[in-house]
């Protein structure tokens, strides 16, 4: 193993960060404000968010931000616009940081996406899109990545309590069926014990029975224990399976 | 019926011998090996595989065999935060484990959600599964764990088996 | 929808059966579910594979399984309340990940400059040890996943002994919430150098004893050489960091390129690896040990004496002696417990060298005690976004050398 491995990244080549961020903003003066500096961090607003792709592309081959390290979002909640985006760029060539920011309303509640630019974005987005809830144009698979698909809220928005809402518990945390799932070989989750569960003591034709039959017991569980505990019981809803 | 919780020599038959109830035999067989059906889902896993380790030793008590397999093992430990998206997969697994089985809810977060009161905690383990023993701490040193599994032997050992038998045939 | 990677077999037989199979995309896959729960991944990672025969077509990767509203509970702590949740992170190493945090509250809040060496120095002993400890674990299980058993006994035996240190200096073996905002909880004990120098000592010993275990092993090289190759252009694209990215030529530390606290004092060497593939990284784990162990040596060398917090009633506790009677200080006290430290209205962005990557801090404040908006960069979340590139044309027992040679921690990845 060499220490100086294919490419060498300790001698950095001599720009200052607010240089970087004037010629960017020189390339699109309608739409990047003026450098803001603030504990020696440089953030460009970009008024309009559609140019995104634009001047994400041009930061990256014109002046070397070839790594995108994060993007955020902000709920501004009670402003217009509602929510921000702030894209981290760094630059491995060079060694310097810039920030930009760019706002999405409510309304429109959209962004043209980035993961033509660095595809690291591509999680990142997913993430946007299931905390705050705001769309990616142009993203190659945008479904919830931390919460489980068909969870009703987008949680890091202030409108949302830290402890929950009431919603239904995930089947299986995977919207296509489970492999496997329903065949001989699986259990019933569920059964009063472990002869009931077994695969093989099962009839297929009498699991439908034996379905309702359950989803009564739980139901009767439910009526007797009254209200069930904290956001999201997690027998709440469960149908039979298919 | 009530188990004698010791294996007493009734008499000694032959010299090496020993005459005593069906139900401590069978619960001193199952209390001295219980594996675990190690549920580690975030910090609490790592003070249970060092619980696993060779300083802290859980093989003294028989629990070594930390089978990853639910149809082998007889005490889950659900050691770490349980979310909702992953309390379906925690009980299904628990679904699949063969009678007889415990829970050993390891661990503030297993026991009560502990300091994650958000909307994707689920507060505490025993709203799904039937704990028998809780453990506090975050995360709780191994010998809290190695107490907890004694603890949960003493209860093994004063379970009526034969009860149990009579209710499944 | 999946894109088949052209896959070279040598068998002229399974060459003509691919050749057919071609035609028929659907029906001939088998889907298999690895994870959450699994002994393998490391955590509760789910990973659905589409397999053809052994090999694997196309990986989803899918997380969210530990996700516990870190962010969002920021947004309702003090700074200094939140540093507890701060260690439960990345939980193989929970001083970086104070040290991380309290550091970019100091950068929002201005202070950086003001903080003592002596508490500088030890935050870089903290750091480092917290490297050591993380690497240990991550080459203890990869091994144990891979197969070698007795390299995770061998390691988790070290991991004791820095647990040892880490409850005599803070008082928990792991999960230490021991750095404050403008210092550390408390001073270092007296003795705690030499049972580190001792520490250093036996740690190295027992790397060698694990290397002669692992490198030069035909089933280890046979299972991670060649597997798992990353280019250096992908990692850049992907973000990669940590040593996943200097295990693809990417010479990037941010130790060396961001220096913070005393590491520009400090002599050490960057590893960086050339074939991009699980054994590098592993090769690299073990030289980032070796040079942690060299940080720590001279770290130890160069503790300055001094006080370890900035002499600041309103950031830092006041001694007690003088909040019991003195009104300033109870005032100072009562503020800073009740409502937080005071930080002024910005936003920074402050990353840290973690020994899986670069985690990162992104904090909005508008002003007062607690943050508006508290973004924690985990530097596992986007080494697992390169899982469903890297994954497909592996067989599937390779996926568990990779999985293990990434050594990412999904209380991280999930927050």
């Amino acid at each position: 193993m060499e220490k100086s491995g294919l490419i060498s990244l300790l001698t950095l080549t001599p720009v200052t960060a607010l240089e970087l961020a004037q010629s960017l903003k020189a390339k699109f003066s309608d739409v990047v404000s003026d450098p803001a500096e603030f504990r020696g961090e440089l953030t460009l607003k970009i008024s309009d968010a559609e140019r995104l792709p634009g001047i994400c592309a041009v930061a990256k081959k014109d002046l070397g931000f070839d790594y995108l390290v994060d993007i955020t979002s902000i709920d501004n909640y009670g402003d217009d616009p509602r929510f921000t985006l702030v894209y981290h760029l760094y630059g491995y060539g060079h060694g310097r940081y810039l920030r930009l920011k760019a706002d999405v309303s409510e309304e429109k509640g959209e962004a043209p996406t980035v993961t033509g630019v660095w595809r690291t974005a591509d999680w990142h987005e997913r993430e946007i899109y299931d905390m705050m809830g705001v769309r990616f144009r142009g993203h190659p698979d945008l479904r919830r990545i931390i919460m489980w698909p068909g969870y009703p809220y987008y949680p890091l928005r202030k409108d949302f309590p830290l402890a929950g809402r009431q919603s239904d518990a995930p089947e299986v945390a995977f919207s296509e069926p489970a492999p496997l799932a329903g065949g001989p070989f699986v259990t019933i989750a569920g059964g009063k014990d472990t002869i009931s569960r077994e695969p093989r003591v099962r009839i297929p034709e009498t699991d439908a029975i034996e379905m309702n039959a359950r989803v009564e017991r739980r139901q009767d569980l439910k009526g007797a224990r009254g209200q069930a505990h904290g956001p999201g019981p997690i027998d709440k809803g469960r149908k039979g399976a298919g | 019926m009530h188990a004698q919780t010791e294996i007493g020599y009734n008499s000694k038959v032959e010299g090496d011998v020993v005459v005593t109830r069906l139900d401590a035999a069978i619960n001193w067989f199952r209390k001295n090996s219980l594996w675990p059906m190690p549920m580690g889902l975030a910090c609490c896993a790592i003070e249970l595989m060092a619980t696993g380790a060779s300083r802290f030793d859980i093989s003294r008590f028989g629990a070594e065999v930390m089978r990853f397999s639910p149809r082998q093992s007889d005490v889950m430990i659900v050691a770490g935060t349980v979310t909702y998206k992953m309390a379906l997969a925690v009980k299904r697994i628990y679904d699949q484990m063969a009678e007889p089985k415990w829970v050993i809810a390891m661990g503030a977060c297993a026991s009560t959600g502990g300091m994650y009161r958000s909307y994707a905690v689920l507060q505490g383990v025993d709203h799904i599964l039937p704990v028998d023993v809780y453990i506090a701490g975050c995360p709780p040193r191994p010998e809290a764990l190695l107490d907890a599994l004694i603890k949960l032997q003493n209860k093994v050992a004063k379970e009526p088996v034969l009860a149990t038998w009579k209710k499944v045939a | 929808m999946a894109e088949l990677r052209e896959i070279e077999l040598p068998d002229a037989g399974a060459r003509i059966a691919q050749a057919e199979e071609l035609q028929d995309l659907h029906g001939e896959k088998m889907v298999l579910n690895m994870g959450p729960s699994h002994p393998a991944t490391h955590g509760v990672l789910r990973i659905v594979l589409e397999l053809d025969g052994e090999i694997i077509t196309k990986a989803t990767p899918e997380i969210g399984y530990l996700h516990r509203g870190d962010e969002k509970i920021a947004e309702n702590m003090t700074f200094t309340q939140f540093i507890p949740y701060t260690d439960r992170l990345d939980y193989l190493a929970p001083l970086a990940n104070n040290v991380a945090y309290v550091m970019a509250v100091e950068k929002l809040m201005g202070i950086s400059q003001q903080v003592p060496p002596r508490c500088q120095f030890i935050r870089v002993i903290c750091a480092e040890l917290a490297r050591v400890s993380s690497h240990l674990l991550g080459l203890g299980s990869y091994a144990m996943d891979v197969g070698a058993m007795t390299v995770f006994l061998h390691t988790f035996t070290e991991r004791e002994k820095i647990y040892n240190l880490c409850e005599s200096l803070t008082g928990a073996r792991f999960t230490t919430s021991y750095t404050r905002i403008g210092g550390l909880a408390r001073d270092l004990p007296p003795g705690w150098t030499d049972q580190l120098r001792k520490f250093c000592n036996e740690v190295v010993v027992d790397l060698d004893e694990t290397e002669t275990l692992l490198t030069r092993n035909r089933i280890f090289v046979d299972r991670t050489q060649g597997v798992g190759v990353i280019s250096g252009e992908e990692a850049i694209d992907y973000g990669l960091s940590g040593p996943n990215l200097r295990g693809s030529g990417i010479e990037h530390d941010l130790r060396k390129a961001q220096p913070y606290l005393v590491y520009d004092q400090l002599e050490f060497e960057v590893p960086v690896g050339t074939a991009g593939d699980c054994y590098d990284r592993y090769l690299l784990r073990i030289e980032e040990m070796r040079q942690s162990v060299r940080l720590l040596h001279q770290c130890l060398d160069k503790l300055p004496g001094g006080p370890v917090n900035v002499p600041d009633g309103k950031i830092v506790l006041p001694p007690k002696d003088r909040v019991l009677t003195k009104m300033e200080e109870l005032i100072h006290h009562f503020i800073n417990v009740t409502q937080g430290v005071n930080a002024p209205a910005g936003e920074i962005y402050f990353g840290h060298e973690n020994p899986k990557g670069e985690l990162g801090f992104y904090i909005n404040s508008k002003g007062g005690g607690t943050p508006y908006r508290l973004k924690i960069r985990s530097p596992s979340f986007v080494n697992l976004s390169i899982l469903p590139k890297l994954l497909p044309g592996h067989m599937v027992s390779d996926v568990v050398a990779i999985l293990g040679s990434f050594d990412f921690v999904m209380g991280e990845c999930d927050r």
